[in-house]
């Protein structure tokens, strides 16, 4: 039995209701407990700011298109190089680093889960690898279904019980977590080199449309009674004026659900562009986050650029080789039968480039326009907006008008003609803060039913411990401390284990896997449906023996069950 | 006993749907494979025991011994290769990897003399790729360039392409365009509806004329290029032109002739540069059933494809300098470890002799030309026979290979651990 305390702790615990008390904390094998014996290993926090384990909802770290992101990028891999040193491997990669390298870091952030925001059906088993070796992070997969033919069938023949049926036989075969939609429709129309552009264009060879696809997905989502919303990736992704698809999406989605969002909307930065060209492009952003506060139903992340280089990797192929097209540097897309798409581009994000300082603000006004925290997550689209390691330096810009002004006069001087950002003075404090980085993600998720994002006894024992003294340290005016100490907490503690202190993992880990499995009526089973065994004998390249990931590549996996309601 | 869906592992087409008739721990038939398939199934001649040499002959040791005295030499070396991966499964890869990573070895998988090349390439330009099914569901043209699928992956064109009906080509035979482009009429060119015969080493130039059609510039292209009329050239463009979905796919006719990355690097950017007016893939036809594997491992774990050297603490790549041929040549290594490979029959000869005079341990099920060039040998189960454990197939689709009957020689696995366990101990923290 191990046990622990941590002592003059200066908690901040949202979804316990604490919002920045000094407490003890009491762990007992590996959960936090009422109390621990006299025996137990003491850590003297100090007063420091002590949060639940960071959890990032929507990161690509893992699977077969950030492997290729590494595989394409050796001048990536040579830019963040570290040595084994202790129980650490070898690490490369700066923008899309080697597994164990975005593993060690995340840790040093205080981060004991994340998302993995795509997982093509198909290549599961290639994620479920990579998160073996990503060791000290729980994982979770969001399941693509977007250009899935099964479900666009059944969203033509308006059966949404058979969609959802899709869905359950999936996320169980390939143990993902919960369904993501990336420019629904589009993946599939790529197929043929095409693209859908707004919310009511036709799929071709479908009869479906972007706006079907959604509606039917979120209310097929609420009957598995999956923990998760539906996770979306908005059509027009990057195109100027795209706000309006954007507010078109958020008019479709019905409240259904009472513990959290209907719809998870994804990166919403990339998709609040005013203007029609890369010429005249502004933000939206008071439009956006207009509709967002008056739509409980739905909740965000923000998918903040910051300026640098780096990979810009999603499903959404189409995309990216639109991207490529303004960028021309390199380009790989990797289309995946009968389910979704992909592209990787390397880009570097400048302070030169109005269009970059316009995302920019985008971004940061998002987070500060939308009124509720619990509803807008701070994310970078990792490694799409910018490497995760930036996550410190946003939340300082958050925190901060100082900082945000520093910042500003660095930029493009037309920028202030195109947002408005500067005229906004909110800044964020140590709550709002912990709520976007783990109790938001934890409650937004889903994943508070197995003890994720808070700190009362029951709870998982995952606990990041800041060098950040709240009681004595002004955010808005000592935003290089914010920053630095976000970037490497004293302790990080996964599960009552001490895993990071002071910038170094400092044991083996061992992660879960966390996964979904709903269990249908028998008429909705579909491996034993003639229909859905057609797909794998005439149109799938695998066999359906084949496909579904074995137990094996989930070592510690939790499987979250449900039951449908169809 | 008759077992559906497995999986073959021989080349890089990974297909699933074999039936095997298993005996005891014996192999009685095959059904749905191919020829190659078959061999590697039925003709199953394996080494029996470990075997060291000691003076001028073998003898017989146990894997206790033969893993104890690897680790030795390991640990003995200055400069220590190990090298192979692709007849293996990941977790057996992921292994040795991590093995390289303490002994601060050379690591590199059989790409550095098939496809690295065209990963060089990829690492220029990117890969414009998709999985199989996309092509064989869609796809109304396909070019193999450099590459003989008939005689190399002869079910490639049976179940991704020509043969094979999709959802949007119910007739592909009658419905899809082959191309085939080659020195010469090889079985494949056969059957193509276009067949163009270039001199070689004259791919380059080819493609550059394609592209610069593509590109609408047919007044520059000369009467003939490598012996390539302009005629057909035109016709062949005309063709990719006109297609809904056009497939390439390449093989070491491409990668390993004169030119070799550039070649890659150029059709590369015909691919490109006919997506900005129609739907195009390239793929490459990789040869050993997990060679892609071992990239994927490789990468997610160093961060590199193929070609790591752990010399520096951290994991370094330089191909030409960190790939097993010229570090051979250069005769750097003092030590060289294989695993699920042949080098003593794919290398150049002087690398060959090189791995003779050096100790070289190889962890394979048969005896092959690289036995002769070893001290020691440890047998092992053949992965997707009495191993499983997963594989990639050439388009990056992961499947897990069966294990069809449990015999008594150890996986890769199962040895690589125990060596790695030795190492680690003699190493220290």
């Amino acid at each position: 039995m191990s046990e622990f305390l941590i002592r003059n702790a200066y908690v901040i615990d949202p979804l316990s209701g604490i919002k920045g008390e000094i407490m003890d904390i009491a762990i007992r094998n590996g959960r936090i407990a009422e109390e621990v014996g006299s025996n137990a290993e003491v850590i003297d926090a100090d007063h420091c700011l002590t949060l639940p384990g960071g959890i990032d909802s929507h990161s690509h770290v893992c699977g077969t298109k950030v492997n290729f992101g590494r595989y394409m990028s050796p001048e990536d891999m040579r830019a963040g190089r570290t040595a084994r040193k202790g129980v650490m491997h070898v690490t490369s990669g700066y923008s899309v680093p080697t597994t164990f390298g975005n593993s060690y870091r995340y840790s040093v952030m205080g981060y004991t889960t994340v998302l993995e925001g795509a997982m093509a059906p198909l290549e599961a088993r290639h994620t479920h690898e990579e998160f073996t070796a990503t060791p000290h992070q729980d994982m979770l997969a969001n399941t693509l279904f977007d250009g899935n033919w099964s479900i666009m069938e059944a969203v033509r023949e308006k059966d949404m019980k058979r969609a959802a049926a899709v869905v359950a036989w999936t996320l169980s075969a390939v143990k993902g977590f919960a369904i993501k939609l990336t420019n629904p429709g589009g993946t599939e129309a790529w197929g043929w080199g095409e693209d859908v552009h707004s919310i009511q264009d036709q799929v071709p060879h479908f009869g479906v449309t972007p706006a079907e696809i959604i509606q039917t997905m979120i209310r097929a989502n609420e009957l598995l009674n999956l923990p998760h919303s539906v996770h979306l990736h908005c059509n027009a992704l990057g195109v100027p004026g795209n706000y309006r698809t954007t507010l078109d999406t958020i008019d479709l989605v019905p409240d259904l659900n009472d513990k959290r969002q209907s719809l998870y909307l994804t990166h919403l930065q990339f998709h609040s562009y005013g203007g029609s060209t890369w010429k005249d492009i502004s933000s939206k952003s008071e439009d956006i986050a207009r509709a967002v506060n008056n739509k409980p139903a739905v909740a965000i992340d923000m998918g903040q650029i910051m300026f640098g280089r780096t990979t810009t990797m999603t499903a959404d192929g189409p995309m990216e080789f639109k991207l490529y097209m303004l960028h021309h540097n390199k380009w790989s897309n990797h289309d995946v039968e009968l389910e979704t798409g992909s592209g990787i581009i390397p880009v570097y994000y400048s302070r030169k480039s109005l269009v970059n300082c316009v995302m920019w603000a985008i971004g940061i006004e998002l987070a500060l326009l939308v009124k509720d925290p619990w509803r807008c997550m701070l994310s970078t689209d990792n490694p799409n907006g910018a490497p995760f390691v930036k996550y410190p330096e946003i939340i300082a810009l958050l925190m901060s008008r100082r900082f945000r002004e520093n910042e500003i006069a660095l930029l493009d001087p037309r920028t202030a003609h195109y947002v408005p950002l500067p005229a906004i003075d909110r800044e964020l404090d140590w709550y709002d803060i912990a709520v976007m980085t783990r109790a938001g993600q934890a409650k937004a998720l889903g994943i508070t039913g197995i003890g994720k994002g808070y700190l009362a006894p029951g709870a998982e024992a995952d606990i990041a411990i800041y060098p950040l003294k709240p009681e004595s340290l002004d955010p808005s005016a000592e935003y290089q401390q914010v920053m630095a100490g976000f970037g490497k907490t004293r302790y990080t503690i996964k599960r009552g284990r001490v895993v990071a202190r002071d910038g170094d993992v400092v044991v083996e880990g061992a992660n879960s896997t966390i996964w979904t499995r709903s269990t249908v009526p028998p008429g909705y089973d579909l491996s034993v449906d003639p229909e859905f065994m057609k797909k794998f004998e005439q149109y799938y390249t695998i066999r359906m023996s084949n496909y579904p990931v074995q137990d094996v590549y989930l070592p510690r996996g939790i499987c979250i069950p449900t039951e449908a309601s169809l | 006993m008759k077992i559906d869906d497995v999986v073959c592992p021989f080349c890089g087409c990974l297909c699933d749907d074999l039936v095997v008739e298993v005996e005891g721990t014996r192999v009685v038939s095959v059904e749905n494979g191919c020829t190659l398939a078959n061999e590697k199934f039925m003709g199953d001649h394996r080494l029996k025991t470990p075997i060291h040499r000691e003076g001028k002959g073998w003898k017989e040791t146990t894997y206790d011994e033969a893993i104890r005295e690897t680790a030795e030499i390991l640990c003995d070396a200055d400069r220590p290769l190990l090298y192979g991966w692709s007849g293996t499964h990941g977790e057996a890869q992921s292994i040795g990897i991590h093995l390289a990573e303490i002994l601060g070895a050379l690591v590199d998988n059989t790409s550095t003399v098939c496809h690295g090349p065209s990963i060089l390439a990829i690492q220029e330009v990117g890969h414009p790729g998709c999985t199989l099914g996309q092509v064989k569901n869609r796809a109304d043209v396909v070019i193999y360039w450099g590459t003989n699928p008939i005689d190399a992956h002869p079910r490639h064109m049976s179940r991704y392409t020509t043969f094979a009906d999709g959802f949007f080509l119910k007739e592909a035979f009658r419905d899809r365009k082959l191309i085939v482009v080659d020195v010469r009429k090889s079985e494949s060119a056969n059957i193509a509806d276009e067949f163009v015969r270039i001199q070689p080493g004259g791919d380059y130039a080819v493609l550059s004329a394609l592209r610069a059609i593509v590109q609408g510039k047919r007044g520059i292209i000369p009467p003939s290029v490598a012996g390539v009329s302009r005629e057909q050239l035109f016709r062949v463009a005309d063709l990719l032109l006109s297609a809904k979905f056009g497939a390439i796919f390449f093989g070491l006719g491409l990668t390993m002739s004169r030119g070799k990355s550039k070649n890659i690097r150029n059709a590369i950017e015909l691919t490109e540069e006919l997506n900005r007016h129609t739907k195009f893939i390239i793929s490459p036809m990789r040869g050993h059933w997990n060679v892609y594997g071992s990239n994927e491992v490789f990468t997610w774990i160093t961060g590199y494809p193929y070609a790591v050297d752990f010399a520096r603490g951290i994991a370094f790549y330089n191909p030409g300098e960190t790939t097993s041929v010229d570090v051979l040549s250069r005769k750097e290594c003092d030590a060289c470890l294989v695993v699920a490979s042949d080098p003593g029959a794919h290398f150049p000869k002087a690398c060959a002799e090189h791995l003779a005079r050096i100790p070289t341990v190889q962890i394979d099920p048969h005896v092959n030309a690289t036995t002769h060039l070893s001290r020691i040998q440890i047998p092992v189960a053949v992965t997707g026979i009495d191993a499983e454990g997963t594989a990639y197939r050439m388009d990056g689709v992961p499947i897990r290979t069966r294990m069809l009957f449990r015999g008594t020689y150890p996986s890769d696995t199962a040895v690589l651990e125990q060596l790695y366990a030795i190492v680690k101990e003699i190493k220290g923290p």
